[in-house]
């Protein structure tokens, strides 16, 4: 593997000249002619509430309005995991921003203008707001109907509860385990919900021509997932998977917000019922904050025991997430945690308990990190305060109890081959661990903070990728495939691979947006896993043009079929160096025999991948049984923090993150992953504050009051490290990063704030009011 | 309904407006000019960056029919001929990952470069901190407009 030409270098991205001279076109940039409608969207102003009716009456008689609709017009159900969703509100709303209606009209004002026409009558209901609320068993319901919802197996409502889903992890013994310990800590942790904030918002076109065929171009994570989900509930409209398409352009960032369907379902409905004319709808700010999905809140209750010498003997977890009005992808978040709440640490004695709870608060799902950036605050908070209890370096005790390979994972699978202790060390190295930082102001106290890292994709047990590819006369390539780039580099890092194993540069391959028409399957964007996955398939759709090329040279060249080889675009032999034939000269019409005939054609490859080991299916009271998750990605990370006692201001001096990604294929993009992860981890807990008022209405839905940071809040100086134990079964050795990155950055906060000033916040985010509050109550009691 | 006439990326457009029609619609809607990009809608993030007479202004914030006989640029227009060294810089360093905050960027950056060929990297942060950008962490931004505007020695 040391002679590798391209997988490895950092290139440049093939995507990027195109960004960077304003040529790229995102879905609203594209056009749709002088017949494109609008849709504006009725929303509930109430968090629960019966629904007496709807008087669309003065709406359908505005001048300009083509059409309205309301949820009787689409009473059917949707949803990724579970179908609790319906496309508009039918008899009852569950939270402030539920779309109820859609005015249809040629521009966006008219239908926005009639949409303020429509008058719904509701009957308000107690709404809850809170997880914990919703767990009592004298909550009111907010899904009755939660026992009938269609979902995947392993999911575990509990009919006539909020309980969306409840995973259970148990092994050994936690009894046992909590006796053999000489130290026990017992603690809860609390993180709120966040926003995605992509650039782009979310926009969905649809259009249903005169034929019945129904094409979508929306900014999504999840072509194929939407086709298959807008098939499945439009089916008694009379749509079928073949007649339905969606085209995905470039996405201006997606970070698992544009995952499955949300808003987009709308314009594939509506266009169903304005047959001809193509309809768009786009997310204002405001509505792309809370009505797409959000990060579930969590609200961890955590006890570990350990023993003197810092081993672990026993976890405890239990963690009740706030889903929102609908769990279709949030209770998989709950499911992912409720398999990997340990941590990348070695435990026998294992106790989980992840549950999923309804609330009346916007609808939330997959978010980067899915589900691990929240129990790791906890987690990598709690293991720092048992290291001070013990006086064990929070290194050391880091590394008494690191996941080795093979070592068995909460479900009883062996851990896959990994580089964490070389993380660790790389980290400990790279911040100075251990030397201590002093400020020439006295009112700057310094401290530094360590976090481990840890997550595998969540995906269906049959979550699959598929690739094309096929060459042009020239030489160069097109690659079909159905992954998105959201920014992380996916066309270039596709292109990487195929480059290598066919010896033709980058430079001359086209890595193709998807079209669901076009393009092979992909499962979605998500759970960090596409450069694995979808890399296995292009790797193996580029194996399988070179068999095509080696078979057509061999049997019309008589040359031994073992012998032949690819290099600089051209194939060549081994037992003939004199030979050598371009690509171009052969890959679209074929060689020439002696006869004068031609043999060969189109060179096409295919390639799938499915990792055929993993099951979903176990005990449901103890998880174990399965094979849930394909491998874990894990690295290491530390800060070194200024704070200011007094006013609780805090500034990065120095941030460093290792992760072991098995194979970089672009060093470039990975560090890219890791500088741009960490900031978006950093701002969830520095800066990242979502209020609701007590009816349940989101207060700060804009960047003015939702503050996501700017290019003064960057830390001095992030350093990215690249460890490479690979991944048996990844493409060149290469394993995911893109959501691992930002996991690190709130516990590593909280450590480094109590390392400053003595103080141990539990609750994120970690403002510097909550700062400065808590440096003040510290002061008071030592006073007192 | 009025009839403005505009200088966009060198050449002289005309248009017809409402005079409460903001000049980011006018110019994505109107005049096929795509790269300025709405992503709030209210002043915060600066995806729809132009230069208005050499000035970089947010175009969700400004009237079209203010505009009137007034000079635009875009990120089209500063790629007409090519990419220039700033871009240049950022392609090789990836400095972008989604895209989306891009034109934004570039509209920012030659805007400061126009005032101050050599920025320091307080200014540089200072000149793009009304530019968001949710993938990057900036520092690669950054990097790449310090390493295109550093000064050259010539021995």
């Amino acid at each position: 593997m040391n002679d590798l030409k391209y997988v490895g270098k950092p290139s440049v991205r093939i995507d990027g000249k195109e960004k960077i001279s304003g040529a790229t076109r995102y879905t609203d940039d594209l056009e749709f002619g002088p017949n494109l409608h609008f849709a504006a969207i009725v929303e509930s102003t109430e968090a629960h509430a019966k629904i007496l009716s709807i008087d669309t009456t003065e709406a359908e008689n505005f001048p300009g309005v083509v059409s309205v609709f309301t949820g009787k017009d689409f009473p059917f159900k949707f949803g990724l995991y579970m179908k609790d969703r319906y496309i508009f509100a039918m008899d009852t709303v569950h939270y402030v921003g539920q779309q109820i209606a859609a005015i249809v009209a040629r521009d966006i004002k008219t239908a926005q203008k009639a949409a303020k026409l429509v008058k719904v009558e509701y009957k308000p209901l107690p709404a809850i707001f809170d997880q914990m609320e919703a767990l009592k068993e004298d909550a009111i319901i907010i899904h009755p109907d939660l026992g009938e919802y269609p979902h995947v197996p392993w999911f575990f409502p509990q009919a006539n509860t909020n309980i969306a889903h409840w995973r259970k992890t148990r092994r050994g013994s936690i009894t046992k385990g909590f006796e053999d310990a000489d130290y026990i800590l017992e603690d809860t942790y609390t993180v709120p919900r966040y926003a995605h904030c992509p650039l782009e918002t979310h926009v969905a076109v649809g259009l249903c021509d005169l034929s019945g065929r129904l094409t979508i171009w929306a900014s999504s994570q999840s072509p194929h997932t939407q086709r298959n989900l807008f098939a499945e509930s439009l089916a008694p409209l009379g749509f079928t998977h073949k007649d339905v398409r969606v085209i995905a352009p470039p996405i201006g960032g997606g970070f698992g917000g544009k995952a499955g369907v949300s808003m987009e379902i709308l314009a594939a409905a509506i266009a169903t019922k304005v047959r001809g004319n193509p309809v768009k709808i786009i997310w204002s700010r405001e509505q792309e904050f809370y009505n797409t999905s959000q990060r579930l809140g969590v609200i961890a209750k955590l006890k570990i025991g350990v023993k003197n010498d810092g081993t672990f003997t026993a976890i405890d977890h239990k963690l009740y997430w706030d889903t929102g009005a609908s769990a279709e992808y949030g209770a998989n978040v709950v499911n992912a945690v409720g398999l990997s709440a340990i941590g990348p640490y070695r435990f026998h004695n294992i106790s989980i308990d992840s549950v999923c709870l309804y609330t009346n608060l916007p609808p939330c799902g997959a978010y980067r990190g899915f589900g691990y950036s929240e129990f790791m605050f906890g987690l990598e908070s709690h293991i720092n305060r048992i290291a001070d209890h013990l006086k064990i370096d929070a290194v050391e005790i880091r590394k008494i109890n690191a996941i080795k390979e093979n070592d068995t994972l909460a479900y009883g699978v062996p851990m896959n081959p990994n580089g964490l202790i070389e993380c660790i060390d790389k980290v400990t190295k790279e911040i100075e661990w251990g030397k201590e930082v002093k400020s020439e102001n006295p009112n700057i106290k310094i401290g530094k903070g360590f976090s481990l890292i840890w997550k595998a994709p969540a995906m269906p047990p049959n979550a699959s990728s598929a690739a094309f590819l096929k060459f042009s006369e020239d030489g160069s390539i097109n690659i079909l495939v159905s992954g998105m780039d959201m920014g992380q580099g996916y066309l270039t890092v596709m292109a990487q691979i195929a480059a290598e194993i066919l010896a033709v540069p980058i430079t001359k391959i086209r890595t193709e947006n998807p079209d669901t028409d076009r393009n092979p399957y992909e499962w979605q964007t998500v759970a960090s896993h596409v450069t694995w996955s979808c890399g296995n398939a292009v790797r193996k759709a580029a194996i399988d043009a070179r068999e095509q090329i080696f078979d057509v040279v061999s049997r019309t060249l008589y040359l031994p079929k073992d012998m032949l080889f690819l290099e600089d675009e051209k194939v060549k032999c081994k037992t003939k160096p004199s030979f050598e034939l371009p690509l171009k000269d052969f890959v679209i019409n074929g060689i020439q025999a002696e006869d004068s005939t031609f043999k060969g054609g189109p060179i096409m490859g295919h390639g799938i991948f499915m990792p055929e080991y993993t099951s979903a299916d176990s005990d449901p009271e103890t998880s174990q049984g399965g094979h849930p998750n394909v491998h874990y990605t894990v690295g290491a990370a530390a800060i070194t923090l200024e704070v200011d006692k007094d006013s609780g201001e805090m500034h990065i001096r120095k941030a460093v993150e290792a992760i072991d990604v098995g194979k970089a294929i672009n060093p470039s993009l990975v560090k890219g992953q890791i500088t741009g992860g960490l900031l978006q981890g950093l701002a969830t807990v520095l800066y990242e504050d979502m209020r609701f008022d007590d009816k349940g209405k989101m207060l700060n839905p804009n960047f003015t009051d939702y503050k996501i940071p700017t290019a003064k809040d960057v830390p001095d100086e992030i350093v990215p490290i690249i460890v490479e134990v690979p991944q048996p079964d990844g493409p060149f050795g290469a394993r995911g990063v893109g959501e691992h990155t930002m996991i690190p950055a709130a516990p590593m906060i909280a450590n480094a704030v109590n390392d400053a000033l003595g103080i141990r916040i539990k609750s994120m985010p970690i403002t510097k009011e909550k700062v400065a509050l808590e440096n003040l109550k510290k002061k008071e009691k030592i006073n007192v | 309904m009025k009839k403005i006439i505009l200088k966009i990326n060198g050449e002289l457009r005309s248009v017809y407006v409402e005079p409460e029609e903001i000049l980011l619609d006018v110019l994505r809607e109107k005049l096929g000019v795509k790269s300025p990009k709405c992503g709030c809608d209210r002043g915060d993030c600066g995806a729809c960056a132009v230069l208005l007479n050499g000035r970089s202004v947010r175009s969700c914030l400004v009237l079209a029919i203010e505009t009137d006989g007034q000079e635009i640029v875009t990120v089209e227009g500063i790629s007409k001929d090519g990419l220039n060294k700033v871009q240049n810089t950022m392609l090789d360093k990836n400095a972008f990952q989604c895209g989306f905050c891009a034109p934004g960027m570039i509209i920012s950056t030659t805007e400061l470069i126009e005032k101050n060929p050599h920025p320091n990297l307080e200014e540089i942060k200072e000149a793009l901190s009304g530019n968001l950008c949710r993938c990057t962490g900036y520092l690669p931004i950054l990097e790449s407009v310090q390493e295109a505007t550093k000064e050259e020695h010539h021995e």
